[in-house]
């Protein structure tokens, strides 16, 4: 019996610090949250909704108008899907389904690479070359445009968005493959009309996380997208400075007083962002989890 | 008589340095079914692959000799492998159907070859091959159902009716039954001789019971080499070899 204790105590002591270790983490994501409704919703009753969502951000004059930052995350953000949706799903067939093997064992490693690039060089890059570009090209006054911003965005999302629609594409099974060729398809026959849809559920799943990653980003969009807090809402907004709603809480969170309007202001700004964010990664789950459930790919 | 389907010279197979067949050759006739039998890795099925060019595929895969359909070399450069294997069919082991409706399991091969005109010739065809596959009649109510949601056996015959979709000649059957039940492999084995009416079929089975019931030639591998091959029932009542009889009667394998 005395045997039998010792290492049960060994295992119940290991046991509790994984515990402890792994509730810990959720501990933490829900003092965050609280953290952030504390300092954020005051908000919400110290200025009336109606100044809360309309159009001018304005703080030095009690103007706390949300909706061009909305929006104009919105803009940078669905423009850099549009851009490198196309691209990074394009990217992930070469890579799985054209490329030969030893351009596969290079690329791979190289995309991962990539996302780990930290944003603030990526900033750095956009501002010293891809700027003056833009401005040259579309003959503006400032080359610091939602457009700039969308570009630096969808580089940042594409290695998300490849690694994961490339697994997507990885769990295929060959047997579609084959009985595609077997029926007489093209390779990219066999790719377009069987491989992809098969691995639409993984590719939804890829924009959602690029997506979710694009929204969030900081401190390359501050840099830049001009941070000009206009609504976004003329034709030519794309090629004119934006400002998004997380550059906002990084440029004037410095400059607040604690506790003051303002403060709470910018965490509310956090909390429409963390709604919008977890609905993203909400949906993006769900999919992964429809997909596994149907299972039937072998 | 039947005529000639495939003739196989002097067959060399290798995944890279290893060499998987040896030297067979053989002949395969027209609206026959020839049945290929022996144990695990002895090369049936990569012979089998060998016929639609589908080890192409595989890197490192080298064939010697010549695969002779309707007296053309389907190794001889400048040949259309696509166009090879819309004319060589080839079902698989595991039922494969796209996770996508039963209707544009049947249409895809017509529409990537771009074989009707019309959306009412399509709709045609797809009836015509589902009616070949034995399957018409269990699914004509719902067309748009997911093919996954249909039973294993159900999905075989979808594999069937898809491949006779873009008019094969020859049908290549790579252990249709071994995932069926015995009620599902017998609705195949019937189908089977169905089919034998109007294609030339060529089935690797592990089931020698299977292969006695359903075919008119069998071919015995073993270790990569074609030990024996004649007509079903000679091979299964009076074999030439000690080894085929050693492996029919369960002595070896």
């Amino acid at each position: 019996m005395e045997q039998m204790r010792r290492p049960r105590l060994g295992e119940f002591v290991i046991e509790s610090l994984v515990k402890v270790a792994g509730l810990s983490s959720i501990g933490f994501v829900v003092l965050i949250f609280f953290f952030l409704l504390r300092e954020g919703v005051p908000v919400f009753f110290e200025v009336e909704l109606t100044n809360l969502f309309s159009t001018r951000w304005y703080p030095t004059f009690g103007l706390f108008g949300t909706l061009p930052l909305i929006l104009g995350s919105a803009l940078v953000t669905l423009s850099a899907i549009a851009i490198a949706l196309p691209l990074g799903v394009v990217t992930a067939v070469f890579v799985r389904e054209v490329a030969p093997h030893w351009a596969r064992e290079i690329l791979k490693p190289m995309i991962e690479v990539l996302a780990g690039i930290p944003s603030v060089v990526l900033g750095f890059f956009g501002m010293t070359l891809l700027a003056p570009v833009v401005r040259r090209m579309l003959g503006m006054p400032t080359g610091l445009t939602a457009l700039t911003g969308a570009l630096i965005l969808a580089y940042m999302s594409l290695p998300t968005i490849i690694s994961v629609a490339e697994d997507a594409l990885d769990a295929v099974p060959k047997s579609y493959r084959d009985a595609g060729l077997a029926l007489g398809a093209t390779q990219w026959q066999t790719i377009w009309r069987v491989v992809v849809p098969a691995a639409r559920s993984g590719i939804v799943t890829a924009v959602m996380l690029g997506m979710g990653r694009a929204i969030g980003e900081t401190m390359a969009v501050m840099m830049v997208t001009g941070n000009a807090a206009r609504m976004p809402l003329t034709l030519d907004s794309l090629f004119r400075p934006v400002r998004t709603m997380t550059a906002t809480i990084a440029a004037e969170m410095g400059e607040v007083a604690e506790g003051s309007v303002h403060y709470h202001a910018l965490f509310g700004i956090g909390i429409i962002l963390f709604v919008i964010t977890f609905i993203l990664n909400l949906t993006a789950a769900a999919t992964i989890f429809k997909k596994r459930r149907r299972g039937g790919l072998r | 008589m039947h005529t000639i389907k495939f003739s196989l010279e002097h067959i060399y197979f290798y995944y890279g340095k290893y060499m998987a067949l040896s030297d067979i050759s053989m002949t395969i006739l027209d609206r026959q079914i020839t049945a290929l039998i022996g144990p695990s890795g002895c090369g049936k099925s990569t012979f089998l692959r060998c016929l639609n060019r589908m080890n192409d595929t595989i890197p490192g895969a080298r064939l010697e000799g010549r695969v002779l359909l309707d007296n053309q070399d389907i190794y001889a450069p400048g040949v259309d492998v696509v166009n090879l294997r819309r004319r060589v069919g080839m079902v698989f082991q595991r039922p494969n159907p796209f996770p996508q409706s039963v209707f544009d399991n049947v249409a895809f091969g017509p529409r990537v070859l771009g074989l009707t005109r019309n959306k009412d010739e399509l709709y045609w065809l797809v009836e015509q091959s589902l009616r070949g596959a034995a399957l018409w009649d269990e699914v004509k109510d719902n067309l748009k159902q997911d093919a996954l949601s249909l039973s294993l056996g159900q999905q075989q015959r979808l594999c069937i009716a898809r491949a006779i979709a873009v008019s094969p000649e020859v049908i290549l059957m790579d252990e249709p039954c071994s995932a069926l039940d015995p009620i599902a492999t017998l609705e195949i084995e019937e189908l089977m001789r169905q089919l034998k009416e109007q294609y030339c079929i060529v089935i690797v089975t592990h089931n020698m019971q299977q292969a006695a019931r359903v075919s008119d030639w069998t071919g015995f591998f073993w270790l990569g080499k074609l030990v024996e091959f004649d007509e079903t029932q000679s091979v299964f009542t009076r074999p030439s070899q000690k080894l085929t009889e050693d492996y029919i009667t369960g002595r070896a394998g």
